[in-house]
């Protein structure tokens, strides 16, 4: 990439090499290189942060119990450390969001790249852009304020959800995460080659079939890729859920009732401002991790996959 | 990418007989289109049709209250999300494009600590943003002990915009013809003198569209700003970096989770607020691509 645009000075010929050191040029090289660390500082950082007030955490806690335990009620007495009450409303508000967003976005990206006309595709990006752009207290609202009391209005089998619930807040982040599958997607089945197209449409194919038999498969590595990382981006989104679903963690499959994911219970901890030295103070930092954890696998994951795609077509 | 098939008269032969399948299916797939886009006009007309009523002076002239929704203002969360802008700003576009120029000018990728920085922007870049507030919590407001002040909050989203200007910068660098560099050489410019006088002139324009686009992203951020103490009641401006602040995220979300119907009016208005800065940003970048892409 960069050795084949900028020639190394190592290929010139000795006498035109420098004649005096050019110390500069090392200075600035190495000033750079710091700038590129701040960013390997910061997963250090993370993983520092994270990790005393973890340990400090489990030294009280049992990591059998806080993974197997099932009621979270770390604020209260007499408090109970289990965390499944809020890895199972992360899961399930994230599985509402995926089944919202995937199809969803998957139809967009093939229309975008398969059907659309270029001046279509023109009006249709930025307003993906501007989705992906809305901020999420805003997703959070509308959720709360707009989506819950239409379905708790129409709501055509028995008792409709409560203020707080879980269906709300996991439809409204499942468009927020539509721009997040379609433009990943796009972009893998953009760079399937034209001549896998060509080759189906001479042996009789339509445009519906070349998209579903030889595009999506083609594309496929990269669309996993794409939902993975949406899939992450459900799980860490804390404002829709601090919002929408509120503070009671509680372990349910019913999407109708208020639950508390772990991005809920650190929003609502770190709010206040817990002493340093306290007990709960740590709580915060052992669920981060977890979530940290989680979200960690599922990136590395998709950025695998997304090399995968790229060194078979580009 | 559309690949266009010329008219014979065998292939209309076959477009024009059977296959109902064809058409139904570009409607769902154009269906799925259209729900995303109504979503988003729904949302908006919903926010506006709210906050219509409360958009007055009262919203930047006063200050928030949280019993008397009437006078309630958001000035202090306005002025908080401007100083946030242009501290996050400074410190996250030198870093971010000195970071780009190391990784496209410089670094090698046959060293594996070359690999190591990319490979950890590109996990950064999603690592959720509650996390970035435990890591200001922890290690800049406690560690540092910065404490929950304006200052602890840039930095913090700094660090979590630092990947999305990075990976811009990235681009806009790497769109810059290499006979540019070569020819800057062959005429015994050194390294440096080439980046700085014709790889950063050109590559300009794409960095000032991926900054803005970054930084939209950390005006609309809420969630590591409830770890940093933005949810305090702030009543007053900020006027140094060491102060307490607000930002417009967090004073909405604030008023959301107040009971009355007059908060939820308020957060509305404030939300057209934050939608408008946005929408001003995201045009200037939208227009200093097409600039950008026209010339090129």
């Amino acid at each position: 990439m960069t050795s084949a645009s900028a020639p190394s000075p190592a290929g010139t010929r000795e006498s035109l090499r420098r004649r005096r050191p050019r110390y500069g040029e090392a200075v600035i090289k190495g000033v750079l290189l710091v700038a590129a660390l701040v960013s390997v500082a910061t997963t250090v950082g993370i993983v520092a942060s994270l990790l005393p007030p973890t340990l400090r955490f489990f030294e009280r806690v049992g990591v059998w119990e806080f993974v197997t335990g099932t009621t979270w009620s770390a604020l209260f007495n007499p408090p109970s450390y289990g965390v499944l009450p809020l890895v199972g409303a992360t899961l399930l508000i994230t599985l509402i969001a995926i089944v919202v967003a995937v199809p969803l976005g998957l139809a967009a990206a093939i229309y975008l790249s398969e059907y659309a006309h270029p001046r279509t595709r023109k009006v249709f990006k930025p307003v993906l852009e501007v989705l992906a752009g809305i901020p999420t207290v805003v997703y959070g609202f509308f959720a709360l304020a707009a989506l819950t009391p239409l379905l708790q209005d129409h709501w055509p089998f028995g008792e409709g959800p409560e203020v707080f619930n879980a269906l709300s807040a996991g439809l409204v982040m499942g468009v927020m995460i539509i721009p997040t599958v379609a433009s990943m997607s796009e972009d893998a089945m953009t760079a399937v080659p034209s001549s896998l197209r060509q080759g189906a449409y001479a042996l009789g194919s339509t445009r519906r079939l070349v998209a579903i038999r030889v595009v999506v498969p083609a594309a496929l590595s990269g669309i996993v890729a794409a939902i993975v990382l949406a899939i992450s981006r459900a799980v860490g989104e804390t404002m829709i859920v601090a919002i929408a679903s509120g503070n009671k963690p509680s372990l349910t499959w019913d999407p109708l009732q208020g639950m508390q994911t772990m991005t809920g219970y650190i929003a609502q901890a770190g709010e206040g401002d817990l002493p340093t030295s306290s007990f709960d103070y740590t709580t915060i930092f052992a669920v981060g991790l977890l979530l940290f954890l989680l979200t960690f696998v599922m990136n590395a994951f998709s950025i695998r996959l997304v090399r995968k795609y790229r060194e078979v077509y580009e | 990418m559309t690949v266009t098939v010329r008219k014979t008269p065998i292939t209309a032969a076959l477009q024009g007989r059977r296959r109902p399948l064809e058409p139904a299916f570009r409607v769902v797939l154009l269906a799925s289109l259209a729900i995303a886009v109504v979503f988003l006009g729904i949302l908006l007309a919903y926010v506006v049709s709210e906050g219509w009523g409360r958009l007055d002076s009262r919203l930047w002239t006063n200050f928030p209250s949280k019993l008397y929704p009437e006078r309630a203002g958001a000035q202090s969360a306005i002025v908080g999300t401007v100083y946030i802008i242009g501290l996050t700003g400074a410190f996250c576009v030198p870093i971010g494009v000195m970071t780009a120029i190391y990784l496209e000018e410089y670094a090698s990728r046959e060293h594996w600590w070359n690999r190591l920085i990319e490979l950890n922007i590109q996990n950064l870049a999603a690592v959720p943003s509650i996390v970035y507030g435990i890591l200001g919590l922890g290690v800049l407001a406690r560690g540092l002990d910065l404490g929950r002040t304006l200052i602890t909050a840039a930095l913090t989203l700094s660090l979590l915009v630092l990947p999305v200007v990075i990976i811009a910068a990235r681009e806009a660098i790497r769109a810059v013809p290499g006979s540019i560099r070569q020819g800057s050489l062959a005429l015994g410019a050194t390294q440096w003198q080439t980046i700085w006088r014709q790889v950063l002139p050109a590559a300009v324009p794409g960095i000032a569209t991926g900054t803005i686009l970054a930084l939209s992203r950390a005006i609309g951020e809420a969630a590591p700003l409830l770890l940093l103490g933005a949810v305090t009641h702030i009543t007053f401006n900020p006027e140094s970096v060491t102060d307490a602040y607000t930002v417009l995220p967090i004073q909405i979300f604030n008023w959301i989770k107040q009971p009355e119907a007059e908060f939820h009016t308020l957060a509305s208005a404030a939300i057209v607020i934050l939608l408008a800065i946005l929408l001003l940003m995201n045009s200037v970048a939208i227009w200093l691509r097409n600039r950008y892409e026209k010339r090129g």
